[in-house]
């Protein structure tokens, strides 16, 4: 039994220090690599999305999107109940994990009993924020990757880079060289070559893994439905071929109706990828039945809180679970374009990670996520639930520095960025700032003594000239006019 | 407390304010309404920008098709439904006809002969239950006598679809279909071969599923 | 998010100016020639002289009781039932789309939203609302708008600049690759994560001298400082200018210098 709701795993050797931000952004910026690679990627995607919602009424798309994922919401405890008996009526045995490091010892406890020693798995981001793959290596139980670009990851012993494209920091000449010197292939730039390769070496797995684990896209309550979507068909194989399948998913992605996921999947696959739809969608309800020749004997799900039922208890907040992880944001973010993934030291990066994570990891640990923003807007606007980043950034900031005698801070880690010596600029700022008098004195006096401007503003004249205060205010001039 | 009620209460003990469910439009998912003829250009054009491949046929020539698509791949074996009448019509066929690969028959769970299936099998055979116009999607419904791995693991899928069987959208198709009122074991939409950009956001086709998807349309 | 649908007022007799504190401080050239504009258009121009700070600075840096203290001594500075324009993206968007939400829960509530729902920025204010209409005395000139992030996601105003140069027969607007991307000013953002505000607009500067143009103009300080500061740091071949002050010196022959 578990009273944690937050979540971060403690088991793992593999940890990345959160707040070592910045020195990682610095890496990435002067890597030409890296920003090439992104810049490329993010550009493509960014392209491929507009033209696959050409001739939608994308806002209306987008409010139903939204008001999809807020009715469920709206009634999540009743909806998982639900969801819950309607999959054990079908067959499916149904877990609960209060945090990641739980639903890995569920995991764990369904391969013992089935004397598993080989699990493959199709892509989770859920599996990933448990860092399930170690912890099974660490039990003696093989976890190996089927979808190709984790695939890649895991083989280069690294952590996926973007959520839907985890290997998207890599270029082919990269991966070519990896694919290599782990298995052997030949140096060649010939996609279809390694593509072909890759199949021939996975399939041997997928047929003969004891278990097969997958994520979950959506879950449905009205039927008890499990909807995955992938092309490459490794998604299929995982929860098909082996004897055991077991799903892990966020308690957040439950929808009440089977109709709800046809607007989902229309929003999720051309904000993702720019594609209509993916090469498969996949409904799984039930186990084998009696009379059926495949097909997994036994389904298991495991209903992963690790934060999210911390997150839902605040109306601002809970718009964060509204995220049907397409990875839009990251795509438009000019941020993540600059630095990458793997700059922001956590499971799920770019905007929808740095609303994320600090309920996972903590404000302390996460203190440089919510900054790391100009809130620009441009994740906001292309959300396909149209949840509010740019809004629950300065939220979270505010969290940061207890900023707000009104509403007191809650989230995890709050008040770890106050410095007192920011607060004593913002105070004297708004002091002066709240009374007009002194404000025109001290701006006059600005004025006046211009040419006493330093030339070095800090990080700002790094890059750049100094701003040059005016000769008069403006409020001067007006003065002088006569209003 | 088990981690269930835990959870169930944290999220119903919330401290926030009511929660409203908002209404749900789905109008802003509806096409003009299309003629078959029309739902058949638009599947066919979209499927074959993701390399699948459509043929339109007809109830007496479809066979003749599928001997001369499955001739041209050299595919060697064909796995056939025991029971659909797809099944039926091509063993009755093969009587007659020298030019249809070797029938199997996919009537033993799969553990008595899976090594066979992933390395014997050339091409499967399997019906629809419709399709989806705008996506370009076949809606695959298997059941005991049409398995899962049929569309999944012989490099080649061959699929019949009835043109009157083309729906505009996937929300069309389901309601029509009703499909909440009761999911099989596994539907699934297909809408294509497999494919993956993880390379570079290189294409690159056949990768864990099948290589090549190939759609007899029964006009 | 953009209102989906923005009401203009009638073109009023009379509006606050609401400077913005960089304007006031850097570039009171720029919010002196909105104010000429307007009064062009046959507008009264009312200043209030008590006015400092939206407030943002402080908001975005999660310190909102100091952000409500400042904003809070903005609002009394509107009795009158006439439009607020600003010469700022970012400084209307605070008002407009941020003071309902700073003064939730609080005595203030009420007066906050009715200020920001007169609060307009000025160039939109100008086309939507004014009509207005110039003509180019100046020399043939190439330039690049930079809109800003808040003016095209929080105040929707993307296609008004181009309206406003597009009037102007002598000038050829030229629009930069990935005009949409933020230029990585971000008020402070650019002193917070100084690499990647730096890498940011390295590349915008890139993409205004890609178009030719020798200058850039915007309705927002903070990026105009960034950009053009950037610019002239690096020596590259591009100046920007705040657009109210280019509107008013191509179409006003001598006048009060700007």
């Amino acid at each position: 039994m578990s009273e944690t709701a937050h979540g971060s795993s403690h088991h793992s050797a593999h940890h990345i220090d959160v707040k070592e931000f910045h020195p990682r952004a610095r890496a990435a910026i002067h890597n030409p690599q890296v920003r090439q690679n992104f810049r490329k990627a993010m550009d493509g995607l960014m392209s491929k999305r507009k033209s696959a919602f050409e001739g939608w009424d994308l806002e209306t798309l987008r409010d139903l999107g939204a008001n999809i994922r807020m009715r469920a919401l709206a009634s999540l405890p009743d909806l998982l109940e639900q969801l819950e008996q309607k999959l054990t009526e079908n067959g499916i045995t149904v877990h609960w994990a209060a945090d990641g490091d739980e639903a890995c010892r569920i995991v764990r406890d369904i391969c013992v009993a089935r004397d598993a020693k080989t699990a493959i798995k199709g892509k989770s981001m859920v599996s990933e924020e448990m860092e399930l793959n170690h912890y099974l290596e660490e039990q003696g139980i093989e976890a190996l990757e089927s979808d190709l670009g984790e695939y890649i990851v895991q083989l280069a012993e690294e952590t996926p880079s973007h959520i839907i494209m985890p290997a998207i920091h890599k270029n082919t000449g990269e991966i070519s060289q990896l694919l290599h010197d782990k298995t052997g292939t030949d140096l060649s730039n010939d996609v279809e070559y390694l593509t072909a390769n890759a199949r021939l070496q996975l399939r041997e797995k997928f047929r003969n893994a004891d278990v097969g684990i997958s994520g979950v896209n959506f879950a449905v309550a009205e039927t008890g439905t499990l909807c995955l979507v992938e092309n490459e068909g490794n998604g299929r194989m995982t929860t098909t071929v082996p004897p055991c399948h077991i799903a892990v998913t966020g308690i957040e992605k439950v929808v009440p109706k089977l109709e709800d996921v046809t607007a989902l999947l229309a929003l999720l696959t051309r904000s993702a990828t720019g594609q209509h739809i993916t090469t498969y969608f996949n409904m799984i309800s039930s186990p084998r039945k009696a009379n059926e020749l495949d097909g997994p004997e036994e389904v298991h799900v495991v209903l992963v809180d690790n934060g999210r039922s911390t997150i839902y208890q605040d109306d601002e907040l809970l718009d964060t679970l509204r995220c049907i992880r397409c990875g839009a944001c990251m795509n438009h973010c000019p941020v993540y374009t600059r630095v990458g993934g793997h700059t922001y030291g956590t499971t799920y990066p770019g905007p929808i990670g740095k609303i994320l994570m600090p309920h996972m990891v903590g404000l302390d640990e996460g203190r440089h996520l919510p900054t790391a923003s100009s809130l620009c807007g441009a994740c906001g606007e292309v959300c396909p639930v149209k949840i509010p980043i740019p809004d629950l950034l300065v939220r979270l900031r505010q969290e940061s520095v207890d900023g707000d005698k009104l509403h007191p801070a809650k989230v995890r880690g709050h008040g770890a960025k106050r410095s007192g010596v920011e607060a004593m600029i913002w105070k004297g700022w708004s002091w002066m700032h709240a009374r007009p008098g002194l404000y025109r004195l001290g701006t006059s006096l600005g004025a006046r003594f211009r040419k006493l401007q330093p030339g070095k503003v800090g990080a700002w004249t790094q890059y750049r000239t100094a701003p040059k205060l005016a000769p008069k205010t403006l409020h001067e001039r007006m003065k002088e006019r006569g209003q | 407390m088990s981690s269930r009620d835990a959870i169930l209460q944290r999220l119903r003990n919330r401290t926030g304010g009511e929660l409203t469910a908002p209404e749900c439009d789905f109008s802003v998912l509806d096409r003009p309404d299309w003629s078959t003829a029309e739902r058949l250009d638009m599947f066919e054009r979209t499927i074959e920008s993701v390399h699948g491949e459509v043929h339109r046929t007809t109830e007496s020539g479809w066979i003749d098709r599928l001997a001369e698509i499955l001739q041209s791949r050299g595919a060697q074996t064909l796995l056939i439904a025991k029971e659909h009448e797809i099944g039926q019509a091509l063993r009755s066929a093969t009587k007659n006809r020298e030019d249809l690969p070797q029938l199997l028959v996919y009537d033993e769970p799969i553990e008595s002969w899976q090594e066979a299936l992933f390395n014997e099998v050339d091409a499967g055979i399997t019906s629809t239950r419709g399709g989806i116009a705008e996506t370009g999607s076949l809606i695959l419904w298997p059941t005991a006598d049409e398995p899962r791995l049929m569309s999944l693991v012989p490099p080649i899928h061959i699929a019949v679809l009835k043109a009157s069987e083309l729906y505009t959208t996937f929300h069309d198709a389901m309601q029509s279909q009703n499909w909440a009122a009761g999911m099989p074991t596994n539907a699934l939409l297909v809408s294509g071969p497999s494919k993956t950009a993880d390379i570079e956001q290189t294409l690159a086709y056949g990768v864990h599923g099948p290589k090549e998807l190939i759609v007899l349309v029964i006009e | 998010m953009v209102d989906p649908i923005k009401v203009y007022p009638a073109k009023p007799s009379k509006v606050y100016f609401y400077g913005t504190c960089l304007v006031d401080m850097f570039y009171p050239d720029a919010g002196m020639a909105g104010i000429q504009l307007l009064e062009r258009e046959g507008i009264q121009v009312i200043y209030p002289e008590d006015q400092t700070c939206c407030g943002q600075p402080a908001y975005t840096s999660g310190y909102h009781d100091e952000a409500r203290a400042v904003a809070r001594a903005q609002l009394g500075l509107f009795p009158e039932d006439w439009p607020i324009v600003v010469p700022s993206g970012s400084c209307g968007g605070m008002m407009r789309k941020h003071y309902p939400a700073l003064f939730k829960d609080t005595s203030d509530e009420v007066a906050a939203a009715e200020i920001a729902g007169r609060v307009w920025e000025l160039t939109d204010f100008l086309v939507n609302v004014c009509h207005i209409t110039l003509d180019d005395l100046g020399e043939p000139t190439t330039v690049a708008m930079h809109t800003s992030c808040s003016a095209r996601r929080e105040m929707g105003v993307a296609e008004v600049g181009p309206k406003l140069l597009g009037q102007l027969k002598n000038v050829n607007l030229v629009e930069q690759v990935r005009a949409e991307e933020c230029c990585g000013f971000g008020g402070t953002f650019a002193v917070r994560h100084p690499e990647i505000s730096g890498a940011m607009v390295s590349e915008k500067v890139d993409t205004l001298v890609d178009t030719g143009a020798k200058e850039f103009v915007t309705t927002d300080c903070g990026c105009l400082m960034n950009i053009a500061g950037y610019a002239e740091k690096n020596q590259k071949p591009v100046t920007g200018q705040h657009i109210l002050s280019f509107l008013w010196e191509r179409t006003s022959s001598g006048g009060e210098p700007s």
